[in-house]
């Protein structure tokens, strides 16, 4: 249990309209420290529910297994704990807030974990200095930290948000669902940037993606090949070119 | 005036003992005759005044308690930033008070007595059983009139209620009345301690091209109720923008009768309620459209925790004569409980047939993809509640269009509802 991330045997349903579904069936997963590791898999396969689990959700049910991170029991804690242990879940969706300013959202959440780090808040002054600075490499108008959070955002510039997040949250462990979904390429490549100046021996990700495309900019230690609530199939970086020639079919057939 | 007390009236029986002065007596034979309402009658069918059952009403004697009345002030942050500045006008249990008032730079401000009543040309006594209460029982009240083509400014109007072991109700009638193309803004506060009924009436006249932004602060003791009427009377391009916040009291009521006298006329009855354990808050509007191209407007907003239950009454009714009637009504509910209840009564009876109507009501609780996403955030629950919450108001708050007015309301209610650490 010495690893960074480690997800052992992961079981876990929703209750979807009176029925239980299970959706991870045995999820087993280890992300060393400073790496980045992709998980690809046909739609429907549990990847996002492995993040959403992972960020601490509460309408699935975790019905065995676990999930250490940097050596502290993940699931025992609340999302928000987890967000200060240094977790962070970029969503597919981003959650629009009417009447909450971004801005002063972002210097909540931001303030919230330095709290719950012991690091002294940032005052609204430097605040502001840092949020416009990252704003700007993301290449985001100052515009948008004046309005309400994600409310009348488009696509790119939702996961714009999304990784200025990340950036200001300065996690250890990011998850990134698709993030590369609705982007077009100059978005893709800025959010690949904001992304790689993460790296550190310090700072491991965990990739979730349909295509091969983001993996060009950011590319992974490791790709794992996820189906049916299971890890089924695991390689180095080659695998993304692999996929995208081959598709699912020999990694399905194999594990059937 | 031998007939026997109605059952409803007997918290007040010793206060409607020898009542003299005419229009007193006719609002008391109106009383009698229908007592106070109950749930059979279709206007109170949500909301109960047996909270006032059980009780016997005082009628409140002039001392007060200055420092008690002093720490009020300072409590809902009327002593500091700009609204400490403003001419005030301080009642305490329905007295006027002086040396709790500043009258320096008031416009034309006299006071209602009960032995020179007017009966009030808007005020129904006949329709009304509580406007006829407030009829018969009122001794005081200020009465505001912005003379023609003036500015008035802005006025702080503070009603605080002391009440000990005995229980006391006190009945002010005030009138406001701006003339042609005069200019208002009143902000009116109501709070206090123990257990009252505070039952103001109010009139009020905008004339032509007059404009009177008036918000009132229902921020009542919990032991208390508010019941109050209000009747409006808007004429040619005149405009009545009216705000309630009510967070305050076990029950209240705030029951505006708003007429658009003549054409181009506008009204605005917006609000939000916060309440929680066991309050129950009413709003009840009905705005009648009486001469063509007026405007109304409402927006209510309801954030109702534990048990606490919110009722919506509009009724808007457009008669045949007012054309190019443009409405809307829409009425909002967040319930952060299990238990909460809003009733939303929306009325709609249109005789016009050029008219533009829309009204709307939503209900639902806190949004878990909301709350789930903050918290992934970081911010703890309790917090992310809290942001939720004062977003959804936030958005209202900002019809009031006075500043000093918006700003004490958004201080008074994060007084009365701190974030809590556990969250819900």
């Amino acid at each position: 249990m010495s690893q960074f991330l480690d997800i052992s045997g992961l079981n876990a349903r929703i209750d979807a309209d009176g029925q239980e579904k299970e959706i991870l069936r045995g999820v087993d997963l280890v992300i060393p420290p400073g790496e980045v590791h992709a998980i690809m898999g046909p739609n429907g396969s549990g990847k996002s529910t492995l993040s959403y689990v992972l960020a601490g959700r509460e309408d699935y049910e975790v019905t065995s297994g676990s999930v250490s991170f940097q050596g502290k029991d993940l699931l025992e804690m609340e999302p928000e704990e987890r967000a200060a242990a240094g977790l962070f879940l970029a969503f597919q969706s981003p959650v629009e807030l009417p009447g909450v300013n971004n801005a002063n959202f972002l210097r909540t959440a931001v303030n919230a974990v330095r709290r719950a780090r012991g690091q002294e808040e940032l005052d609204a002054v430097n605040f502001l200095k840092t949020v416009r600075a990252a704003a700007k490499e993301l290449g985001m108008s100052p515009d948008m930290l004046k309005r309400n959070v994600n409310v009348g955002f488009s696509g790119g510039e939702k996961k714009r948000n999304e990784v200025l997040q990340m950036t200001l949250l300065q996690p250890s462990f990011a998850i990134l669902d698709e993030t590369d979904s609705g982007l077009d390429v100059d978005a893709l490549r800025i959010v690949a940037e904001g992304v790689k100046r993460l790296r550190s021996p310090q700072f491991s990700a965990l990739v979730i993606t349909h295509h091969q495309r983001l993996l060009e900019y950011i590319v992974p230690d490791r790709i794992h090949v996820m189906a049916k609530g299971r890890i089924i199939h695991s390689g180095g970086p080659e695998l993304a070119q692999q996929i995208d020639r081959e598709g699912y079919t020999k990694f399905l057939a194999e594990a059937a | 005036m031998s007939a026997p007390l109605a059952v409803t009236l007997e918290p007040f029986r010793k206060q409607l003992e020898g009542v003299s002065g005419q229009p007193q007596k006719t609002a008391l034979e109106a009383l009698h005759h229908t007592g106070l309402p109950d749930r059979r009658v279709e206007d109170w069918k949500y909301t109960s005044l047996r909270f006032l059952a059980g009780s016997v009403f005082h009628k409140p004697g002039k001392n007060y308690d200055s420092a008690k009345a002093r720490a009020a002030l300072a409590a809902l942050g009327l002593a500091e930033g700009a609204v400490a500045e403003l001419p005030r006008l301080v009642f305490v249990n329905g007295h006027f008070v002086a040396d709790l008032s500043v009258t320096k730079g008031l416009f034309a401000c006299s006071f209602y007595t009960a032995d020179k009543a007017e009966p009030g040309s808007l005020v129904r006594s006949d329709r009304e059983p509580l406007a006829a209460l407030n009829t018969v029982l009122a001794e005081n009240g200020v009465v505001i009139s912005v003379p023609e083509g003036i500015d008035a400014g802005q006025v702080l109007l503070v009603s605080l209620g002391q009440a000990d072991s005995d229980a006391v109700s006190y009945h002010p009638r005030h009138s406001v009345h701006v003339a042609k193309g005069g200019k208002l803004s009143l902000l009116s506060v109501q709070a206090g301690e123990g257990h009252y009924l505070h039952n103001p009436v109010t009139e009020v006249f905008v004339a032509a091209e007059a404009e009177l932004r008036h918000v009132t602060l229902q921020a009542e003791s919990d032991a208390a109720a508010n019941l109050s009427t209000l009747y409006a009377q808007i004429e040619e391009r005149g405009n009545y923008d009216s705000f309630v916040v009510g967070i305050g009291a076990a029950l209240s009521r705030h029951e505006v009768h708003a007429c658009l006298a003549e054409s181009f006329a506008q009204v605005h009855i917006n609000g939000v309620q916060r309440l929680a354990q066991t309050q129950h808050g009413d709003i009840t509007s009905v705005i009648t459209h009486a001469a063509p191209d007026c405007i109304s407007r409402q927006t209510v907003r309801n954030v109702l925790d534990d048990r606490a239950r919110g009722v919506f009454q509009g009724k808007v009714l457009v008669e045949q004569i007012a054309q190019k009637t443009d409405g809307y009504q829409m009425n909002q509910a967040l319930l952060l409980s299990g238990q909460a209840e809003i009733d939303a009564k929306p009325q709609l009876e249109i005789y016009a047939d050029d008219v533009k109507c829309s009204h709307g009501a939503t209900v639902g609780a806190l949004d878990d993809d909301q709350l789930f996403y903050m918290r992934s955030r970081g911010v703890p629950e309790g917090e992310a509640r809290q942001i939720l919450i004062d977003a959804f108001l936030e958005e209202v708050l900002e019809l009031i269009g006075d500043e000093t007015a918006r700003e004490v309301c958004k201080t008074v209610i994060a007084r009365r509802f701190p974030v809590s650490e556990e969250g819900a």
